[in-house]
């Protein structure tokens, strides 16, 4: 009994040392990511600063972060989001929905799927920019051809993973519904939409992040506002840190907006047993 | 009354997994269908589902055919088949989709804690064992109260110590209520606990071989002598169903039903 004394203290230390580490984890591990970017603008503005550079072209990260200052002053900076944003919103919902029911349908039917599938899977083939001058052309050079490219952009990522997602929903789930005798709205509600959910996610990310790629394209051929504009601004002044000011903005909302979906999915992913989980990914 | 009248399945490849399969389940009964790999014996317990219909033949439920999911019908996989995204509670209370949510709660409730599993009530299917996970499907199946309740090697993923407890678990809940139990298994063992009759099907293409009435008490004592006799008649049986030849000569004494030969 008195040879077990030590042996509980020795077991008792790797534990209390093992804490440490884990809690270092937790805020290091965000650090981590922030150190790459951080010390190329650091090194760069060191740079500039002792005159090795005249960073004319390419403007330290200071000048950059006073070209924002400078444009959020102005109020000119909201403006310009507050436009970029909601094109991206509207283009992002209409794209959604669509692709959303479309995909549902063919993957929950499979005439549907064999009717509509090949013609959405050769139009997915088409560059989207190819449609930008068509749809000047039926839709004007405002607002509604901006929009409809950004929901063209959306539209296949969604329809594809929501398609994707109910093909390969596991047969025997579906059967337990069948065995309860679960009506066709009632299959999709409580075991179909349920499943698919994880992918679904990815989906919409996916398709948020080609809406952020596809309004720059939308914004560069005619837009008195917008982030877009900013950078063709830039270009046609030849103010590289407006350009550079519009594409710190893109990456910040970009990752925000990523980061929203992410967490408001978080509650409704929860049950997943996932190697994600376990590396903390 | 459960009735399967020349039950047969052709699947659309040509295979005949099942040949004109007949037998009379009584209201109540325990019956254990077992035979070698591909005997149709899933196919069969499919059929009386309604997952998968006959290619002819019928099954009726007190008079009632059947040629999809029943309410009465329930149905217990080898896997547990729990749906990850909903709690242990809300698992068990899938089949429960009418009636007042305070009833359905409390049904709920009275069976997590009959499974033994109430403190697992909040939570998620991945937190569970093996072990654990099939006895939240038996629940989950129970719920509804079914008359008949049909049990696909249910427990032939567990280790044996788990499966024992399951089988023992099961006939404890069976007394609740007394559905009849249709358990398709592979394992003589499990045969001999549970049911009141086995049936030997033969493969290619499953068909009846065999019949055998196990005339034993319950609480039934896995060591006794005349448990092994009926082990041995049922194992003698099995052999024959593959032709094989008998392993035992004194098998054929058993205490179990003479051949039908």
């Amino acid at each position: 009994m008195i040879s077990d004394a030590p042996v509980l203290q020795q077991t008792s230390e790797p534990a209390e040392g093992a804490a440490a580490p884990s809690r270092l984890n937790r805020y290091a591990r965000p650090l981590l990511g922030i150190l790459l970017p951080l010390t190329l603008a650091l090194g760069w503005e060191f740079l500039v600063w002792r005159g090795w550079s005249n960073g004319r072209l390419v403007p330290p990260p200071s000048r950059v972060f006073a070209t924002i200052i400078d444009l959020a002053r102005s109020g000119e900076l909201v403006r310009h989001i507050a436009a970029t944003l909601g094109r991206v919103g509207l283009g992002f919902g209409f794209g959604v929905v669509a692709g959303t029911l479309l995909g549902a349908i063919s993957g929950y039917w499979s005439l549907a799927r064999r009717l509509v599938d090949p013609t959405v899977q050769a139009l997915r083939a088409i560059p989207s920019l190819a449609w930008v001058p068509l749809f000047i052309l039926w839709l004007g050079i405002f607002e509604t051809s901006k929009i409809a490219l950004i929901a063209v952009g959306v539209f296949f990522p969604v329809y594809l993973g929501v398609m994707g997602a109910i093909l390969i929903v596991d047969r025997k789930i579906v059967e337990v519904g069948r065995t309860f005798r679960l009506s066709g709205p009632a299959m999709i509600r409580r075991i179909l939409l349920p499943a698919v959910l994880p992918a679904y996610v990815v989906s919409l990310r996916v398709g948020l992040g080609l809406g952020w790629m596809f309004v720059v394209a939308a914004e560069l051929i005619g837009a008195s506002e917008g982030l877009g504009y900013l950078l063709l601004d830039g270009q046609q002044l030849g103010k590289p840190a407006q350009i550079l000011a519009a594409i710190v903005i893109f990456a910040i909302l970009g990752k925000l907006t990523d980061w929203l979906i992410e967490i408001a999915a978080a509650p409704f992913l929860r049950w997943q047993d996932a190697f994600g989980r376990a590396t903390g990914a | 009354m459960l009735a399967l009248d020349r039950v047969s399945k052709t699947y659309p490849n040509g295979v005949q997994a099942l040949a004109r399969f007949s037998a009379e389940i009584r209201q109540g009964e325990i019956v254990a269908i077992i035979g070698g790999s591909g005997c149709g014996k899933s196919t069969l317990l499919r059929a009386i589902a309604g997952l998968d219909r006959a290619s002819s033949g019928t099954v009726t439920l007190d008079n009632e055919a059947i040629a999809a999911p029943h309410a009465k019908i329930g149905i217990i996989f080898q896997e547990p088949r729990l749906l990850p995204w909903l709690s242990v509670a809300d698992n068990i209370g899938f089949g429960l989709a009418d009636g007042p949510a305070t009833e359905r709660r409390e049904k709920v409730a009275r069976a997590l804690e009959r499974v033994g599993l109430a403190e697992k009530a909040q939570a998620w299917p991945r937190e569970l064992s093996g072990g654990q996970a099939q006895r939240v499907a038996i629940a989950r199946a129970l719920v509804p109260q079914p008359e008949v309740l049909l049990l696909d090697e249910p427990f032939s993923a567990l280790d044996a110590f788990t499966r024992r407890d399951l089988q023992d678990h099961l006939l404890d809940l069976w007394a609740d209520t007394r559905p009849t139990l249709v358990l398709v298994t592979h394992d003589v063992d499990e045969a001999v606990v549970l049911a009141d009759r086995v049936l030997v099907m033969r493969p290619r293409p499953g068909r009846l071989f065999d019949q055998i009435e196990i005339n034993l008490g319950r609480p039934r004592d896995r060591n006794s002598p005349l448990f092994e006799n009926f082990k041995r008649s049922v194992l003698t049986s099995l052999d024959r169903s593959l032709d094989r030849g008998v392993p035992d000569r004194d098998a054929t004494q058993g205490p179990g039903q003479a051949m039908w030969w």
